[in-house]
């Protein structure tokens, strides 16, 4: 589904990602993990266009998407969080959720202030769809309320649930469990697996809690220094010497 | 009671050009320090056109509003991207170098003389060359005004722009393309603040530079931080306390050269406690309910 040739991405002097190539197949949860530092946002921001590559290519159901800006790439079928969490902190938790599914005709400047009547019904049904996406993260009474307001925790889950809203074929998690306690970490879990076994979605997460990656990944790539070191699955991966060497340090 | 109306009057157009910078700053972060040059383009445009040209009143006020509306298209084009301080830094620059053309452009503006015997408005052959004509006419056209932006801020286009004076980039990790998101608000903000000028023009009958200065912007700009960024009815009334507070100082007794300075002074001191203590201002932005 997503498949990134020989990537590479310098700032200045330093280069964040050297010649990285990976395939994600449809239908799998697949982790990046690597040190701090060793390049995972940075493939992030860049296959969903908030960074330009030095070189290499990104192909997104075969159709070659470097270069292209972020709201094009949402278009076609990938959604995104973030490492440091982006709610919308003076709107409320269903303005946020509004804010994510795509071709809305109300956000056409004269359809919005016209208010058509497709507008309102097609707004109706969003609605419904962040109320029930609320319910499943636990979030429904929070619906009124300020993101700002929420805790970091709950704010992460509006970011996860704000992405879904946009339908995507393929989400990109960046530390979806970072901060968040025990409990809701494995609601996570259990909804990301239900992605992708109910809804047949793809899902790539970069995640430090070695937990999580192994517990519900199917595939991972280890990243050092921006270099692909290793790729396989969890089990594979995390008997590698290497791997081993530069993050588990075990 | 003439004084009265002349301040409604004076209200409304100040109201307008407050709903024309809560466009742009409150609900879609653009930093505009630029108003009052959008203010000038509209009196001037439609001044020039109904004076030296004899185009109808309305068609010049018209005029007036959509040379704003492509001045700030064109100012918008480079400029859009820049965020915060950047687009603050470029639009007053704009300001100055606009308010440097009205003083400097003798053939057409009259420079510093300014431009005497502006036409009265006039409505299907009625002319609208009294106060409370004029006022029942302001009212009308800041009513169309707040019912526009206020349909904005409650459609889903309304609800991007805010998103976008959130975090821009969570936006764009939406889907949405804030470029031409922020390149509506400011070509709508300026065309507001344009109509605002034309009125003016049409009201006073004469225009000079010293109507469009920078001091007008952070005027608007304390209003609607006082009414609540975002938040319109906020804005319009906040603009009412502050031109009756401005007005009432003139009949403080203090001598003209004492009393100007002292305005400017108490209204900068306002925005700087308000920058400090309510950067969102008093009366936050209304949620919008959905059933």
């Amino acid at each position: 589904m997503l498949r990134i040739e020989n990537l590479s991405k310098d700032f200045g002097g330093l280069r964040a990602v050297d010649h990285c190539s990976f395939e994600v197949p449809a239908g799998t949860i697949f982790g990046l993990i690597g040190p701090n530092g060793s390049g995972k946002s940075t493939i992030f921001n860049l296959v969903t266009g908030f960074l330009l590559p030095t070189e290499g290519e990104i192909y997104f159901k075969g159709e070659r998407i470097t270069g292209w800006p972020p709201y094009a790439i949402v278009r076609k079928g990938i959604a995104r969080t973030f490492q440091l969490v982006r709610v919308f902190r003076n709107m409320t938790v269903m303005e946020n959720m509004l804010m994510g599914p795509k071709h809305q005709a109300g956000e056409n400047f004269v359809a919005g202030v016209l208010n058509l009547p497709a507008v309102r019904r097609q707004e109706r049904e969003n609605v419904r769809k962040a109320r029930e996406l609320l319910a499943i993260m636990g979030l429904e009474r929070f619906e009124n309320e300020y993101a700002g307001n929420l805790s970091y925790a709950e704010q992460k889950l509006v970011e996860i649930a704000r992405a879904l809203m946009t339908d995507p074929d393929f989400l990109m998690l960046d530390e979806p469990a970072s901060g968040i306690n025990p409990t809701l970490v494995e609601n996570i879990l259990q909804h990301i697996r239900r992605l992708r076994d109910e809804h047949g979605k793809t899902i790539l997460l970069v995640e430090h809690d070695m937990n999580v990656v192994m517990n519900l990944c199917d595939w991972i790539v280890v990243l050092n220094y921006g270099q692909k070191i290793c790729e396989g699955t969890p089990e594979t991966v995390s008997c590698d010497p290497r791997v081993i060497d530069a993050y588990l340090g075990v | 009671m003439e004084i009265a109306v002349h301040l409604l009057v004076l209200i409304t157009i100040y109201g307008i050009l407050a709903i024309s910078l809560n466009l742009m700053v409150g609900m879609a972060g653009l930093f505009n320090l630029g108003l009052a040059a959008f203010y000038g383009i509209g009196a001037y445009t439609s001044a020039i056109l109904s004076r030296n040209f004899g185009v109808p009143v309305g068609l010049s006020l018209l005029a007036g509003v959509a040379l704003s509306a492509l001045i700030g298209f064109i100012i918008g084009l480079p400029t859009v991207k820049l965020v915060g301080d950047y687009l603050a830094v470029v639009t007053m620059g704009l300001g100055e170098i606009t308010r440097a053309v009205f003083k400097n452009w003798v053939p057409v503006t009259r420079g510093p003389m300014g431009l005497p015997g502006i036409p009265h408005m006039s409505l299907f052959g009625f002319k609208l060359d009294t106060a409370p004509l004029f006022l029942a006419f302001s009212f009308v056209m800041i009513a169309i005004s707040f019912i526009f932006v206020e349909r904005i801020r409650l459609s889903p286009f309304g609800r991007v722009l805010r998103g976008v004076r959130e975090d821009e980039m969570g936006a764009q990790a939406l889907g949405k393309n804030t470029y031409w998101y922020k390149m509506i608000a400011l070509v709508v903000g300026s065309g507001l603040a344009g109509l605002a000028g034309g009125l003016f023009a049409h009201y006073m009958s004469f225009i000079d530079p010293s109507s469009f200065v920078m001091w007008l912007t952070f005027f608007i700009f304390l209003a609607i931080m006082m009414g609540g960024l975002g938040n319109n009815l906020g804005a319009v009334v906040a603009t009412g306390v502050l031109m009756v507070l401005r007005e009432g100082l003139r009949f403080a007794g203090l001598p003209p050269a004492v009393a100007a300075p002292l305005q400017q002074l108490i209204f900068g001191i306002l925005l700087i406690i308000m920058t400090i203590f309510a950067p969102r201002g008093l009366i936050p932005e209304q949620k919008p309910r959905y059933d």
